[in-house]
């Protein structure tokens, strides 16, 4: 059934209310992004997602997890995208706990994760493309273990990462998803440097420069030369997240504007009587719909192990994609000059579009995908 | 669960029994569907034996009570059965306005006669019916229909002209909507069922511009119609036909979702063009989550969840998507696709769906008038 549970009604009830009080856009983006945070979210709410359970929604319940899927977190980061709240969610208690899960690595790393003291980056695009199987960073056997080279670039929450799960070739060649390794990296790690950037939308991401960074062979995440395995996961859920999360930027962006068309007057009418703008805030409605639809049923795959999901996932992401950028674009438009400015919201949730749209791989990375999935 | 895993195994072990190897071979023409009724021709016997074992089980119309000689299936157990069909690759075993407009509506406002009359006949597929709403003066301004019943004490009297009457001449009863009263334009209009035999009646197919006529004129010269064939209550027929209009909405909104599983991509052979593959991996994403918010919305709906207007997002966006549908199975096609008769191109099978597709978002409300719907009633913006 394509409908929520009561349980992920109830996470719902829970979520809603928190991300729209304390993770509002004042709260939290305005307020970090004028204070130039160096992290670009707050570690207070990071806690109080971590009191609620939220930062061990995909950990096993035997780790201290609430032991949940793709739909929950979808749940929670539709809410996040509708209030463009700051946090590491998605990077950390989504995306990153599906690539240690069943690892070695998990019990190092889960502890501080469930108490939301450990931020995780995840390391995969070296180019302004993702591309993950164009892979080149490699690793070699030193010592006991291995050292890693080369560069990494829009590696989300990097400057503020205790952990940076770096994906590097250790066989095969660029193109070729067998022979790639993912490494578990603490901060530390000598050899590495982090150039911790600002995007667009204040949220910030970092590039890594790995020369000869030693790391112990533990550090391996599953198998050497398997790293495709918890990569694959790992993007899974993190595509499936940013779908969500766009659905929420998008009804975020949308809710401004159809409210918008209800409280603005031209020529003695409300703008929203303009037969020119309905039509195209109808349109914007359904699309948004269709979208929160595909990024359900692609979470619903992903939690049943359907050999369909990665299509479905790869449809939501570019769905969701498109769908966010009409809204915004729309939004923007429709409030006219006031969408200009920085004093109103509508053009914060523009720039969050953007960065999320890219994220895990753009429209046109997904709609090939798509195409190549469906054998053609 | 349990119960539901063993009507799954139970289900599908009967169609497996009784579902004629011909019937789960995709259908290739319009004739392949069964649309019963008193001038249904079946195309082979096959056809007749799936509509009887299948109409006989009440799957004809699984979710409809069984002594209306419906399936009285539960939500969950009618989803079980579609998928069943669909593992099999069964057809439909029957396809009629009677199952999907009217069915609804008279299950609704039916009186208790009504419904144990033509439900059970259009159940087993025993009379087929045409749809009598357009007329020359009122297209997209339905309420401003001019057809008109006048009381004649025990009947009514029916005279004036109905358009775009999908297989007029096919049909053995219309559904109707006529003026019973000039005081208002919403509240003069009444829900009227009568046989297309009935003396006055006559129909004369339009010629469309993909060459074929599914759609009639209708004319109506002094029909005498009993008084017990109103659905619903004299001069509130409106609200009964904004209710089949929401099923027909639904209905044509399924275009959308193509035929079987297969992207577009994966059904045009070979595209030897870049920008036509681009193209048709971006439709095909956005078919693939259109076919998502249309199971989300037959879940809600059975739920009790759906929005009352949720209809006209649906048919808006599945009709947009088969015009794009069929523009680039066109632009796939090249010069091929061109040919109107040969023997090379069915017909002109590729041109004339295309041409067809053309009145989708026109046919049962435009596309303009569904985002005027979702406006004003989903958006709720002023004046709309």
């Amino acid at each position: 059934m394509m409908t929520l549970n009561d349980d992920q009604r109830m996470l719902q009830d829970t979520v809603r209310p928190l991300m729209a009080d304390d993770g509002s856009i004042k709260a939290q983006l305005r307020h970090w992004r004028d204070k130039g945070c160096k992290d670009g979210f707050g570690h207070r709410l990071w806690k109080q997602f971590a009191e609620l359970g939220l930062t061990g929604i995909c950990i096993p319940e035997a780790a201290g997890g609430l032991g949940l899927g793709a739909v929950e977190a979808g749940v929670v980061l539709e809410e996040i995208g509708r209030n463009l709240t700051p946090s590491p969610f998605l990077t950390t208690a989504v995306a990153a706990v599906r690539a240690l899960e069943s690892s070695g690595q998990a019990e190092r790393w889960f502890p501080g994760i469930l108490t939301g003291d450990t931020v995780a980056a995840l390391a995969i695009d070296e180019g302004r493309r993702h591309g993950p199987a164009g892979i080149a960073c490699h690793a070699v056997r030193s010592g006991n273990g291995f050292a890693l080279s080369g560069v990494k670039q829009f590696v989300v929450h990097g400057g503020s990462a205790d952990v940076l799960l770096v994906a590097a070739r250790t066989g095969g060649s660029a193109g070729e998803t067998d022979g790639l390794t993912l490494f578990a990296v603490p901060r530390d790690a000598t050899g590495m440097t982090v150039e911790n950037l600002s995007l667009v939308d204040s949220s910030k991401a970092a590039r890594l420069m790995l020369d000869k960074v030693e790391v112990d062979a533990d550090a391996v995440v599953g198998e050497v030369d398997g790293g495709w395995a918890p990569l694959s996961r790992a993007l899974g859920a993190g595509r499936a997240g940013a779908a969500a999360e766009l659905v929420g930027v998008a009804s975020g962006a949308a809710e401004l504007t159809f409210d918008y068309l209800k409280q603005r007057k031209q020529f003695g009418r409300l703008i929203g009587e303009f037969q020119a703008l309905q039509h195209r805030a109808a349109h914007l409605y359904g699309e948004i719909e269709i979208a929160r639809a595909a990024a359900l049923k692609a979470a619903q795959l992903l939690d049943a192990g359907d050999p369909k999901a990665e299509l479905m996932v790869s449809v939501a992401k570019a769905k969701a994609g498109r769908v966010a950028a009409l809204a915004v674009q729309e939004g923007v438009q429709m409030h006219g000059g006031i969408g200009m400015t920085d004093e109103h919201d509508i053009g914060l949730y523009m720039k969050r579009e953007a960065v999320l749209g890219e994220l895990f791989g753009g429209t046109t990375f997904h709609t090939a995908r798509v195409a190549e999935l469906s054998g053609y | 669960m349990a119960d539901l895993d063993t009507f799954r195994a139970q289900t599908g072990a009967w169609l497996e029994a009784n579902c004629p190897a011909e019937m789960r071979k995709p259908m290739r023409s319009e004739k392949d569907a069964c649309w019963g009724g008193r001038k249904w021709e079946f195309q082979s016997s096959a056809q007749k034996q799936w509509l009887e074992v299948m109409a006989a089980k009440g799957w004809t119309v699984p979710d409809w009570p069984k002594n209306y000689g419906g399936g009285g299936l539960s939500a969950a157990e009618a989803k079980v059965l579609k998928e069943e069909m669909a593992a099999l690759g069964a057809r439909s075993p029957l396809t009629s306005f009677g199952i999907s407009m009217l069915g609804p509506a008279l299950l609704k406002y039916g009186r208790e006669d009504q419904k144990k009359r033509f439900l059970n006949e259009i159940a087993r597929g025993e009379i087929r019916w045409c749809q009598g709403y357009s007329e020359p003066g009122a297209g997209s301004d339905l309420a401003g229909l001019q057809t008109k019943a006048e009381n004649k004490g025990d009947h009514y009297v029916v005279n004036g002209q109905k358009v775009w009457t999908s297989y007029a001449d096919l049909a053995d009863w219309i559904f109707c909507l006529v003026r019973t009263s000039t005081e208002t334009k919403h509240g003069g209009i009444s829900f009227l069922l009568f046989d297309m035999e009935s003396p006055g009646v006559k129909t004369r197919p339009i010629l469309l511009i993909s060459g074929n006529s599914p759609f009639c004129e209708t004319f109506f010269d002094d029909v005498k119609v009993p008084k017990d064939q109103v659905v619903g209550e004299v001069n509130k027929g409106w609200d009964v036909a904004k209710y089949l209009l929401g099923h027909e909405r639904e209905m044509i909104s399924g275009m959308g979702l193509g035929h079987g599983s297969l992207t577009l991509g994966g059904s045009v052979g070979e595209i030897d063009d870049p920008n036509l593959k681009a193209e048709i991996a971006a439709f095909d994403v956005d078919a693939l989550a259109f076919a998502a918010m249309s199971e989300r919305f037959l879940d809600q709906l059975k739920a009790g969840d759906a929005h009352p207007a949720f209809p006209s997002v649906m048919k808006y966006a599945g009709t947009e998507l088969n015009k794009r549908r069929h523009e680039l199975i066109m632009a796939a096609g090249g010069s091929d696709a061109l040919e109107w008769d040969s023997e090379r191109s069915h017909g002109g099978k590729a041109p004339r769906d295309w041409l067809r597709t053309k009145a989708n978002s026109i046919e049962g409300g435009t596309s303009e008038i569904q985002l005027g719907i979702v406006a004003k009633h989903i958006l709720r913006l002023p004046g709309a």
